[in-house]
């Protein structure tokens, strides 16, 4: 199962790790089960479990996700993929009886310790839905929501934010010029880049987008697909989809999951190539799921 | 053969079902007309005698057949504000605890209770109010108002004691938080109801950017629900503005207009219910002008509330084309 790497040893010295991948350029880390080891994450899931009451969504997911690059969450429909994702960002919190034990760390500090600071954390990990969810107020203002309520800007500096946020999402030539109007008058897809120019707004780490495309045309599509890769260069994102060509398309990274397992953990090109696990091949090659 | 009659049988009941539905509908509008005829015809004989002065006229003197409904007046508008002022944000923190942040066993009976102090017949108020607050209220509360706002400058004339001493606690004042008391589960209902009907992912993507949970109701969950929310207001004033029998028993039934909010006053329902049935001639058609004025009253308060939701619509919408 194992991938031999390039320095042999199994190193956990993460320090040494580093140093050592960087002499060796383009050298593969080691696998360990299916998992591979990633350096340098922006987040790192340890013995992460999730439980929607009494029933057991995750069962101790480990995994380094990198920084400022994608990373993909796939497997079938109920696997947890979704559930992994709110568990970054600690949605779940909202719905009393859902919770989560293990460890996120993100920049040497666990997110599920209790007495964080959500408000900030879902400030630095923003997210995107599978259905676009416009505020009801002006396009404008749906951008300038978020950012209001960390900073205080003058409103040039604000109109400043605001265009830039649309122009990275791709959408300020469709809007420019009604930005006062409801952002609920939008089409789907302007609705999803609305809401994902919003994500950037705040300026956040990462960025979670949770089937992201799934009601969206194949043009829409293809616009936020593109953007997730402009995307990669400034936050790191980790993405669920049903898509696998999507996972193709727009990851570095891929996980499948299965029945609240993380099952295998590897460069995307590796898993959709020579996955090392029978269940990620009969998944990728549609023989279930 | 068959199938072609069955269907003509379908279309003579939808043909029917239509019509019934139809003569519902014009049987509410049949009944409203009537009632605005019967009122205005009853009030015709007052208004020809003392013509718009009826309205501002404060005298009410049964022996000099004088009329006026302005102390009336006053007084239930000033007790249907108290009422708000107090009850509007209450109900409105009753709501949003329920929706936004009670643990999923607190959600349940706290839900009920209010819907059963819904249920409570106005009387029982009423009694509660008589026998039970008003007393506490001139014991305790009354002095406590007086000496803390009475010798504040402009507000504090409406803190006056009574020259009666206020011993027996009746007054506009009491009148108004005993209405607030009885509005709330009305409003607190309604807003709940529409408070869930928010879509969860909305609230997530608020939560997600985040958004603290006051700014999550402030900025989504009310622009949202606002016509909801304005509808459960609208049925709250609505019944401040008419409850009768609670009110009758604390407001005090005093015919002068009360200069402060500790005297006892009056309201339109409340002076209605009190003389009707002791009542006729003039003083009877008085009686009825003033119940077309609570009418007006109601209207004039619906048909703000719809200009209010417009521009509500208008401003959040911006140059919508």
């Amino acid at each position: 199962m194992s991938t031999a790497t390039l320095q042999g040893s199994v190193n956990f010295d993460v320090s040494a790790a580093v140093g050592a991948s960087m002499t060796a350029g383009h050298a593969l880390t080691e696998k360990v089960d299916g998992i591979r080891h990633v350096e340098n994450p922006k987040l790192s899931l340890r013995k992460l479990n999730f439980f929607y009451g009494k029933f057991q969504g995750l069962y101790d997911i480990n995994m380094n996700i990198p920084a400022c690059q994608v990373t993909a969450l796939i497997g079938p429909s109920g696997c947890g993929k979704s559930t992994l994702l709110r568990t970054l960002n600690r949605i779940y919190d909202l719905y009393p009886g859902q919770r989560a034990e293990g460890e996120i760390i993100m920049d040497g500090c666990n997110l599920l310790e209790k007495g964080r600071d959500v408000n900030l954390l879902r400030a630095k990990i923003g997210m995107v839905f599978q259905k676009p969810t416009p505020f009801p107020m002006s396009i404008y203002d749906n951008i300038a929501f978020g950012v209001k309520l960390y900073e205080k800007l003058s409103k040039a500096q604000m109109d400043e934010r605001v265009e830039w946020a649309l122009r990275k999402a791709a959408l300020w030539d469709e809007v420019k010029d009604k930005l006062k109007q409801s952002g609920t008058a939008l089409s789907g897809g302007q609705q999803q880049r609305l809401c994902i120019a919003r994500s950037i707004a705040v300026k956040p780490e990462v960025i979670l987008f949770d089937e992201p495309t799934s009601a969206l045309d194949p043009i829409s599509t293809l616009k936020i697909e593109e953007l997730i890769n402009e995307l990669k260069t400034e936050f790191t994102v980790v993405i669920v989809t049903h898509n696998m060509q999507q996972a193709a398309r727009v990851s570095d990274y891929t996980a499948f999951m299965y029945l609240g397992r993380l099952v295998e953990y590897d460069h995307t090109s590796i898993i959709f190539t020579k996955p090392g696990k029978k269940e990620t091949e009969d998944y990728i090659t549609g023989r279930f799921g | 053969m068959s199938l072609e009659r069955s269907l003509r049988g379908l279309a003579l009941g939808d043909f029917a079902f239509r019509a019934i539905t139809l003569l519902f509908a014009f049987l509410v509008l049949l009944l409203l007309a009537g009632i605005i005829i019967m009122l205005v015809q009853g009030a015709m004989p007052a208004f020809k005698a003392f013509g718009w002065d009826f309205i501002t006229n404060e005298t009410w003197d049964p022996v000099r057949d004088d009329y006026g409904a302005w102390a009336p007046i006053v007084g239930t508008v000033v007790a249907a504000l108290i009422a708000m002022l107090i009850g509007l944000p209450l109900s409105f923190g009753i709501s949003i605890f329920i929706t936004e942040m009670a643990p999923q066993w607190l959600k349940r009976p706290v839900g009920t209770a209010v819907e059963l102090l819904a249920a409570v017949p106005s009387i029982i108020y009423g009694m509660w109010g008589l026998f039970f607050f008003a007393p506490f209220f001139a014991k305790h509360v009354q002095p406590l108002l007086v000496a803390s706002l009475g010798d504040v400058p402009l507000l504090g004339a409406l803190f006056q004691m009574p020259i009666t001493g206020g011993s027996s606690g009746v007054s506009v004042l009491t009148a108004g938080i005993v209405l607030a008391i009885m509005i709330v589960p009305f409003m607190a209902a309604v807003m709940r109801d529409v408070f869930e009907v928010v879509p969860s992912v909305l609230r997530e993507s608020a939560y997600g950017m985040g958004a603290t949970t006051w700014e999550v109701i402030r900025n989504v969950v009310l622009p949202y629900t606002k016509v909801g929310v304005v509808g459960g207001i609208m049925l709250g004033l609505g019944r401040a503005l008419g409850e009768t029998m609670a009110v009758t028993f604390v407001i005090g039934n005093a015919s002068k207009l009360p200069t402060s909010l500790l005297e006892p006053g009056n309201t339109i329902a409340a002076k209605l219910a009190n003389e009707f049935n002791e009542a006729d001639g003039l003083q009877m058609d008085a009686l009825i002008a003033m119940g077309l004025i609570l009418f007006a009253i109601t209207f004039v308060v619906l048909l703000l509330s719809k200009l209010l939701l417009m521009r509500l619509t208008l401003t959040q919408e911006g140059q919508k084309t």
